[in-house]
């Protein structure tokens, strides 16, 4: 028999653990990559089933209904309304949550409605005898018109039996569980009429929603049946009533609760952790515990990783033939790789932290906490998730703020959110803190560097929300408040999805940002090996003639030779032209280069300077910090990484919208050119600003 | 007096009635939010901040001008 390939979709509402689902299904067989065209995360995964069946697994963004209310939840429409599709399922599987079965049943009844064959999942079957639940799984199997796995993926229950359920696939019945027409049965008598092939409700989600539908001439279907706004959502409120009755008819019967038996777990945290003062107590502890604890533990993985690289470019030089490729391999590449390795330890430990405070359930105490106190600047408690996790990275943070319902508090979120502490930043902190900053503890318990760190990100979140309360000020756009976030249930966080998480977004950040870093680093290798005239090419005579009086001894003259070299290199050129621009905020022209390159993305900050000085430097084998330790001003003859210098540079990298990628998630989220360009300018000039205060009064 | 859920105290019960559909998102409908549903206000955010609610078995959290709008019935 040969293999065959089936389509499964798995939908279900937020918090159901539809994504643990998808991870008991496929294992680690995963791809996770993005929709054309648009910035909606589509993971696929494969599953091999009996009889030699074969699942493409896909897992939808999770939706309250199939009322859309953003780009995340049309997707699931269009690819539901298309059977041309080639992900359009064979097979979807709609994942419900069994302590909140009578809301998740209403995405069912829709999906039912689509006429695609649907097997109804109920999980987290292990919270059942806790809760005092049990199921008549024939009655309800019966009424709902399907057949029910349930399972637990948290234990991994039940999962052999949701794999049969899915081979059967065939026998799964596509017709609705309930007419839900009868709310108005004339309109949709006379719409059925004029388009006799369409599914009705297909033609009620054409009519309701902003949505793309092939085969179907949307303007056709509206300009006859158009209703106003208001008298098309109080059809949809009766609709919503008629499938609530049904649930509740079928639930009586199917769905006994013993409340005698529950213990109310939910209740009591909440009494502490959206209390009116531990809830911000604990917030805030939650904060200090992460950043502290990210700047002490990650410094050791980065300090390898940092010392392997610098002793894999000297054995590199030592043990290949000399030349050009050798150099381009120990001075460029080595040295680029390790520039995008040494972020691992940092934004592995940020995704850590995030994914258990999502997957807990408590990232929705935090935004019910924080609501009344962000929307004093123009923003939502919503607003809050894309701040935090704009610390590892503002472009899955921009993406984020796609369920705040209220587009002002939206545009102002995506606006600031690229002030916030990006992992990108965090490299360039680390290196210029360890170097400015002593490493001594202030009372004897906090370490300095960690609290500068510390100082760094609430700069960043003070800036952001304080631009967000300019710009609340200025920008004037009307728009109702809606706000309504679901608070999940508590859940200790899975290992295996948090694992996933991680290792997915790391290897997604190493891969996109390592592109760019390692193409920059052999640019700028090239830039620096090379340049114009008789003061590069001939620099070995230069310098010759320039001591002749007192001859230098081997080792002097092949240091003043390389930093002739440099120093007259295009990237030299480069550097000494921006100079000027560049000298009253206390950097000197190699700095120059490595913040030019910056604007591609941060991170290339440290490699760009590493690339520099293995350029210009003999030894190989020292760590790039230690190379920024002695770097001289041939001027002053002071340190270039000096106080001053260091904390002018520290608000630079802070404030400066330093990221192509950000720019163009902006552009894609606002869809106008308009936003990003105000951001790069005003972030940019600010830190301008900013970095030479800091210097001209420091130094 | 009319009461809205925003008229509840803490840990109060009351039953949904009539209100402005347009006032309230559709999203709040489909949690739960329906004529004749129970609402039970489980905590409040400081300041005049969100209501925490438990809306038909469903927990929602909503602004203030949201409550304000739907009426409801208290269960003593």
């Amino acid at each position: 028999m040969s293999i065959q390939n089936i389509n499964v979709a798995l939908i279900g509402n937020p918090n159901t653990g539809k994504t643990s689902v998808f991870n008991q299904l496929t294992g680690l067989n995963q791809q996770v990559g993005n929709y054309p065209g648009i910035t909606v995360e589509k993971k696929m995964g494969f599953c091999k089933l009996p009889n030699n069946i074969k699942a493409n697994i896909l897992d939808l963004p999770g939706t309250y209904s199939l009322n859309a209310s953003s780009i995340d939840e049309n997707m699931v429409i269009e690819l539901l309304l298309n059977k041309n599709d080639k992900l359009y399922p064979d097979v979807a599987l709609v994942v419900t949550d069994v302590e909140n079965l009578k809301r998740n049943l209403l995405l069912y009844t829709q999906i039912k409605d689509l006429e695609i064959p649907t097997i109804l999942v109920i999980n987290m079957a292990d919270r059942m005898e806790s809760k005092g639940i049990s199921l008549d799984i024939p009655y309800l199997e019966e009424h709902l018109k399907t057949k029910i796995a349930l399972i637990s993926s948290r234990k991994g229950h039940g999962i052999e039996e949701l794999k049969n359920l899915i081979v059967d696939y065939k026998n799964i019945p596509n017709e609705p569980c309930l007419n839900a027409s009868i709310i108005d049965p004339e309109y949709f008598k006379s719409l059925q009429h004029a388009f006799p092939n369409q599914l009705l409700y297909k033609l009620w989600l054409v009519i309701t929603q902003d949505v793309n539908f092939l085969n179907l001439d949307r303007n056709e279907v509206r300009s006859t049946f158009t209703k106003s706004h208001s008298e098309l959502k109080r059809l949809q409120q009766k609709e919503t009533i008629k499938r609530y009755q049904f649930i509740n008819d079928v639930l009586k019967e199917g769905l006994k609760v013993d409340h005698t038996v529950a213990t109310d777990f939910r209740a009591k945290l909440d009494r502490i952790l959206t209390h009116k003062v531990w809830g911000y107590v604990v917030f805030f502890a939650i904060l200090f515990i992460i950043f502290q604890a990210i700047f002490q533990w990650a410094t050791i993985p980065m300090d390898f990783i940092d010392s392997t690289f610098a002793s894999l470019s000297a054995l590199a030089a030592e043990r290949l033939p000399s030349g050009i490729l050798t150099d381009l391999i120990s001075q460029g590449i080595i040295p680029g790789i390790g520039g995008i390795l040494i972020f691992i330890p940092q934004i592995a430990f940020l995704f850590l932290f995030i994914s258990i405070l999502e997957e807990s359930g408590y990232m929705s105490r935090v935004v019910f906490l924080m609501d009344k106190i962000m929307r004093k600047f123009g923003l939502s408690g919503k607003s809050v998730v894309p701040l935090i996790s704009g610390t590892a990275c503002a472009i899955p943070a921009i993406m984020a703020t796609r369920n705040i319902e209220n587009w002002k508090e939206r545009l102002i979120t995506i606006l600031v959110t690229p002030f916030t502490t990006c992992s990108a930043r965090l490299p360039v902190y680390a290196i210029i803190i360890s170097l400015v900053i002593p490493d001594e503890r202030l009372f004897g318990f906090l370490n300095m560097q960690g609290l500068t760190l510390m100082l760094l990100y609430l700069l960043g979140f003070g800036t952001a929300i304080l631009s967000a309360y300019i710009l609340n000020k200025i920008l004037k756009i009307k728009n109702k408040t809606y706000f309504v976030v679901e608070m999940p249930s508590y859940k200790t966080p899975l290992f295996k999805n948090v694992a996933i998480n991680v290792v997915e977004k790391t290897k997604a950040f190493v891969f996109g940002a390592g592109k760019i870093i390692l193409a920059i680093s052999v640019v700028l290798w090239f830039l620096a090996s090379y340049g114009p005239g008789k003061n590069f090419n001939e620099a070995e005579a230069i310098v010759i003639e320039r001591h002749k009086d007192k001859p230098l001894d081997d080792f002097e003259f092949e240091e003043a030779v390389a930093s002739q070299k440099i120093e007259n290199s295009y990237i030299g050129l480069m550097g000494k032209t921006i100079e000027p621009i560049i000298s009253p905020l206390g950097y000197d022209w190699k700095i120059g280069i490595a913040i030019i390159s910056s604007f591609a993305a941060r991170e290339v900050f440290v490699g760009t300077l590493a690339t520099i000085y293995s350029v210009g430097g003999t030894d190989n084998e020292a760590t790039i910090k230690s190379k920024m330790q002695e770097e001289i001003n041939p001027q002053t003859g002071e340190k270039i990484f000096n106080f001053a210098s260091g904390i002018s540079l520290l608000l630079f990298y802070a404030f400066a919208l330093q990221c192509a990628s950000t720019l163009a998630i902006t552009k894609k989220e606002t869809n106008s050119w308009k936003w990003p360009m105000i951001q790069l300018v005003l972030m940019s000039g600010f830190a301008y600003i900013t970095a030479l205060l800091a210097y001209q009064l420091l130094k | 007096m009319k009461n809205s859920i925003h008229s509840l105290k803490k840990g109060e019960k009351a039953t949904i009635k009539e209100f402005d559909i347009d006032l309230v998102p559709l999203k709040l409908l489909e949690m739960g939010c329906l004529p004749g549903n129970m609402v039970e206000l489980l905590q409040i955010a400081p300041f005049g901040g969100p209501l925490y609610l438990n809306i038909n078995g469903s927990h929602v959290a909503i602004r203030i001008e949201t409550a304000r709008v739907i009426e409801v019935e208290i269960i003593k």
